[in-house]
């Protein structure tokens, strides 16, 4: 069993939208289990997210390329865009948001990469010319 | 985005009317939250019952909320479904806040 689809959008907040709950439709066609389909949209939009306000910032918006592969034992989801490429062509370690301070000084943002490694089973990251090629890989079934 | 205001018990309670609270729509959600809540009561419980989405935009957007209300007053959350329920214990955010199952939980909650 190998399922194989492709998709492509804008990289706009709400084409981002569109894009997800597209892919998200697709991977519930193809029997991803309810549970992981959870896991997999939390993971997917932040990492669009961070492509959209990130990769894309303060440059014409290209778009955002998603290719899924799902086998018997692994989901990949494959991300690409060409605008900046991350930090030192690297994954962000994505420590968990410090909530040890006053209320005040409690983070509203810096939650995705944290978000993104606890709910995969392991990321890729390479930086090929312009592009940028984010890999998402997810446990099927549930372990 | 749609937010509708009701009291009970001495709280102001806020629906979100809305299926998700992203990226999209982060930043109106803490304005509307700002408006709706200006001068409200000590309490505030934010009904999320009808969100089946959030990402850390929307998680962002709802510290935001409870900052702009300041020391004296305070914003418990109630109905997370699935998936809120899940960003807000994979972020540790269910330490910071009051989460209450259902609304009638959290508004019980404030008689004692």
């Amino acid at each position: 069993m190998a399922e194989i689809f492709a998709c492509s959008f804008t990289a706009t907040e709400l084409d981002a939208r569109s894009g997800i709950a597209a892919v998200m439709e697709r991977l519930r066609e193809i029997d991803l289990p309810d549970e992981r389909a959870e896991d997999v949209q939390i993971a997917l939009a932040e990492a669009v997210n961070n492509v959209v306000e990130h990769a894309y910032a303060g440059t014409a918006k290209g778009d955002v390329r998603i290719k899924c592969n799902l086998d018997s034992q692994e989901l990949q989801i494959q991300i690409c865009d060409v605008g900046f490429p991350l930090t030192d062509c690297a994954l962000p370690p994505g420590e968990p948001a410090d909530l040890s301070g006053p209320i005040e000084t409690l983070p509203e943002g810096g939650f995705g990469w944290f978000l993104i490694r606890e709910l995969t089973s392991r990321l890729h990251y390479e930086r090929l010319g312009r592009n940028n090629r984010l890999s998402l890989y997810f446990q099927v079934p549930l372990s | 985005m749609s937010l509708t205001s009701t009291r009970a018990d001495g709280a102001q309670i806020v629906t979100v009317n809305a299926e998700r609270i992203d990226a999209a729509m982060a930043i109106q959600f803490k304005e509307d939250m700002r408006a709706e809540t200006e001068d409200g009561s000590e309490r505030v419980i934010l009904d999320l019952s009808l969100v089946q989405f959030i990402d850390s935009s929307g998680l962002g957007a709802i510290v935001a909320a409870m900052k702009q209300l300041g020391r004296d007053r305070r914003l418990d959350l109630a109905g997370p479904t699935p998936m809120v329920e899940k960003v807000f214990r994979l972020t540790r955010m269910d330490t910071i806040f009051n989460l209450y199952s259902t609304l009638n939980e959290a508004v019980t909650a404030n008689k004692t």
